[in-house]
């Protein structure tokens, strides 16, 4: 089976990635397309999360129905289970997955902070004890790379040391500094350019001026895009607003603008104003699986009795495939009894963020 | 309802048409039935199952589930069909779910027991005929006392369960007849009798007497009676039975049971084998290709000779660690063997999953837990199982029916598949 061969895109060269069509006068929102190695993507984008090489439930088919062309694959997750090796044996990421369009992946430094206890960050990388058993594990700039270029994303993060926005003190300033060195450091490992694109993060908590001073190192590297890491981890609102505006009006505007771990509509609204092009988070997979279907005004709690004999719809206006057929009662007798119920809610959903 | 036979040797070759509200639905036979829990194929979603080659034209539901909603039904008043999304489906409404176990004991003469997620409801035959009236279905089971599989019933326990579903067959059918809701519904009577063969003819040529649309053959579910005992009751009974009204039969899926019972005057499946397949990990692997190309046969042959060769004892770990429930018509995409496995689930499946995923990509799914995983392995059991009931169809138009079975019999009994079994 040469699907491998199938899935060879063209090059991405020096063409600039990001094409603005056009620019909001009253906002510093952007409407435009990603030029990615497997086709356009419009943006401002949502990105559904597919962690483990599956986005919960939908098949590839179905995601793409949905009008998705660029979802994540999470390299922590697939790094250890089946392994960078084996999805560089099954044609890549794409060729596991069967997804014809574009994947961006992470860079596993994130789920190995926010999830291991027994995680320890220094200038060589990351030092962790896999959770499925196994020897420690070091994530380097240079293994990440080594990861993410077998899983063949078309675009790939840097590793950065990211922080929680909730922490003070020098180690942020600490870790962003170090994950400008990493940026290096994954710019040299980085073994294919031309098939993947390196995005750098830009770290500095909720201090401005290390914002600013990471924003200023690492334009001066040639990436073609950039993210807002380390927010929307707890922090006040306001604070987090304020953050993503100063770094989006810092960041080149002709490079895209990717803000991770963003996330509800509100915030997904307010960030494409502020001038974000690329978003990505769980939630609205997460909570379709606890039966809970989103909606302009808020979400629904599908498994709540009130829904028993509500014979509409979840929105009369959206056209997704669940909104189309079912209604709410149904879905909240199906919930009782059949998987198939929450795909149709992540149908919804993803469809409902897509669609935002 | 119209049931047409053509005549064919060894098992009744036919169809149903005319059915459902239109009178546009259609069922060839033998054939089975979509198994769905409350409406839905388990795991798929109305577009996954688009995907699925041959599904049915009737969808199976079971009581139960829609019980548990009778006032919600009520409201609605336009029906099961409608309210599950399924406008234009043919649905049968059985009083069980073949999945669901029925403890046994708790039938009286006035009341049936039902086990639904929020646990046991009574049904008496006004109660049973009044959630049939919300739900509008197009076939349904009537509501009838099926206890005598626990194995410890007697020649008392089979009389009364004929006796018992007699007289709820006499009331519904009366009660129908009042119910204007009800005037399209067919209604299927049971057969009980557990494994006394006189109390099976006397519910089969009573229930005969009676205006149902088709026949149900009930009690044969799990494995306390004998294999020879439930063969020759399943003929004996058949052969009471009028010809051209369809017989059902409920809790047998195995292929290799689906055969006998053809061979034996049934016409109807339901099709949750594939689903409990599906739960244990499993993808259906069996053939059913009466005329594999000779070099298939040789791989097969030496397919064989491997297992033998990699010795016996490896074999035998693996077999032990398996899940019991295993039939040999499937693989465990669990097994570590297929971690780097990039065929197909089955080699020459035509399947959504067959055509774009491999089994180590199942295997992934399977051992990360992901939802996934049983939305690929229903589409493709599925469509396996419709697949071998459409090759059934064309063993007994070509009159080759004989070798269907000889090659379902051989794998029946060649112990639990390998993943080397290319067919």
């Amino acid at each position: 089976r040469s699907r491998a061969l199938k899935m060879a895109a063209p090059t991405a060269g020096p063409v600039p990635v990001l094409r603005i069509v056009a620019e909001c006068g009253r906002s510093r929102a952007r409407a435009g397309e990603l030029r990615l190695p497997h086709g356009n993507v419009p943006c401002p984008v949502f990105m559904p999360v597919g962690t483990r090489g599956t986005a919960k439930g939908l098949t590839a088919a179905q995601l793409a129905a949905l009008g998705c062309r660029i979802c994540l694959g999470n390299t922590f997750h697939l790094g250890t289970r089946p392994g960078s090796e084996l999805v560089r044996r099954s044609g890549g990421l794409h060729g596991f997955m069967d997804w014809p369009h574009n994947l961006l992946t992470d860079s596993g430094g994130f789920q190995m902070v926010s999830l291991l206890e027994l995680s320890e960050v220094s200038e060589e990388g990351v030092r962790f004890q896999p959770p499925h058993g196994g020897e420690e594990i070091l994530l380097s700039p240079e293994k990440s790379m080594e990861i993410q270029n077998a899983l063949g994303a078309d675009i790939v993060m840097q590793l950065d040391d990211v922080v929680s926005s909730t922490t003070t003190g020098p180690r942020v300033e600490e870790a962003m500094e170090r994950s400008v060195r990493w940026l290096d450091r994954c710019v040299a490992a980085h073994a294919r350019p031309q098939q993947q694109l390196l995005f750098a993060i830009v770290q500095g908590g909720l201090d401005l001026e290390l914002r600013r001073r990471c924003i200023q190192a690492m334009t001066q590297r040639a990436v073609p895009g950039f993210a807002i890491g380390g927010l929307s981890g707890g922090e006040d609102k306001a604070q987090f607003w304020r953050t993503v505006k100063f770094s989006a009006e810092l960041l080149p505007r002709d490079k895209p603008r990717y803000l991770m771990g963003v996330g509800y509509a509100t915030d997904l609204v307010v960030c494409v104003a502020l001038g974000c092009d690329m978003f990505d988070c769980v939630f609205p997979t997460r909570t379709a699986r606890f039966g809970s279907a989103l909606v302009p005004w808020g979400s629904l709690q599908l498994k709540n009795h009130q829904f028993a004999k509500d014979f509409r719809p979840i929105d009369a206006d959206c056209g997704c495939p669940t909104c189309q057929r079912y209604s709410r009662a149904y879905l909240h007798a199906l919930l009782r009894s059949n998987t198939a119920a929450l795909h149709l809610l992540t149908l919804h959903n993803i469809a409902y963020q897509v669609g935002l | 309802m119209r049931l047409k036979l053509l005549g064919a040797g060894g098992g009744r070759l036919g169809s149903l048409a005319g059915l459902g509200r239109g009178g546009a639905g259609a069922l060839a036979l033998p054939g089975c039935l979509l198994y769905t829990r409350t409406g839905a194929a388990p795991h798929l979603t109305h577009d996954t199952l688009r995907e699925v080659r041959g599904v049915p034209g009737v969808a199976h539901i079971a009581l139960p589930a829609l019980a548990e909603i009778h006032d919600v039904l009520e409201e609605y008043k336009e029906g099961a069909a409608k309210f599950m999304g399924l406008p234009d489906a043919v649905l049968y409404c059985s009083l069980h779910d073949p999945v669901t176990p029925c403890p046994s004991g708790y039938n009286t003469n006035k009341v049936v027991s039902l086990w639904g997620s929020s646990g046991r409801m009574e049904m008496t035959a006004s109660k049973f005929m009044d959630i049939q009236r919300a739900i509008q279905p197009d076939w349904f089971q009537c509501l009838s006392d099926g206890d005598t599989i626990s194995g410890e019933a007697g020649r008392k326990r089979a009389k009364k369960s004929v006796d018992r579903s007699l007289s709820f067959l006499d009331i519904c059918l009366q009660l129908q007849e009042k119910s204007p809701e009800l005037q399209g519904s067919v209604m299927f009577g049971a057969i009980e009798g557990g494994d006394i063969l006189e109390e099976r003819l006397r519910s089969a040529r009573e229930t005969a007497k009676r205006p149902v649309g088709g026949f149900l053959l009930d009690g044969f579910q799990g494995s306390a009676m004998a294999k020879e005992t439930k063969l020759k009751l399943i003929a004996s009974v058949t052969a009471e039975l009028p010809e051209d009204k369809p017989r059902i039969i409920h809790g047998v899926g195995k292929p290799d049971e689906v055969l006998e019972c053809i061979e034996r005057g049934v016409d109807i499946f339901e099709s949750f084998f594939p689903f409990q397949v599906t739960e244990r990990g499993c993808a259906l692997v069996f053939s059913y290709e009466c005329h594999p190309d000779p070099e298939a046969t040789v791989l097969t042959q030496n397919g064989i000779l491997d297992l033998e060769k990699n010795g016996a004892q490896e074999d035998l770990e693996e077999v032990s660690k398996a899940d019991p429930e295993m039939t040999p018509f499937e693989i465990s995409l669990k097994d570590k063997k297929y971690h780097d496995d990039f065929g197909p689930l089955l080699e020459g499946c035509s399947c959504y999953c067959c055509q774009r995923h491999t089994r180590a990509y199942v295997h992934h799914l399977l051992v990360t837990n992901e939802l996934l995983a049983g939305v690929l392995l229903m589409m493709h059991n599925f469509q396996h199982y419709f697949g071998f009931f459409s090759a059934i169809r064309d063993a007994l138009r070509d009159s080759k029916l004989d070798q269907l079975k000889e090659l379902v019999f051989r794998q029946a009994l060649q112990g639990p598949a390998n993943a080397t079994l290319r067919q």
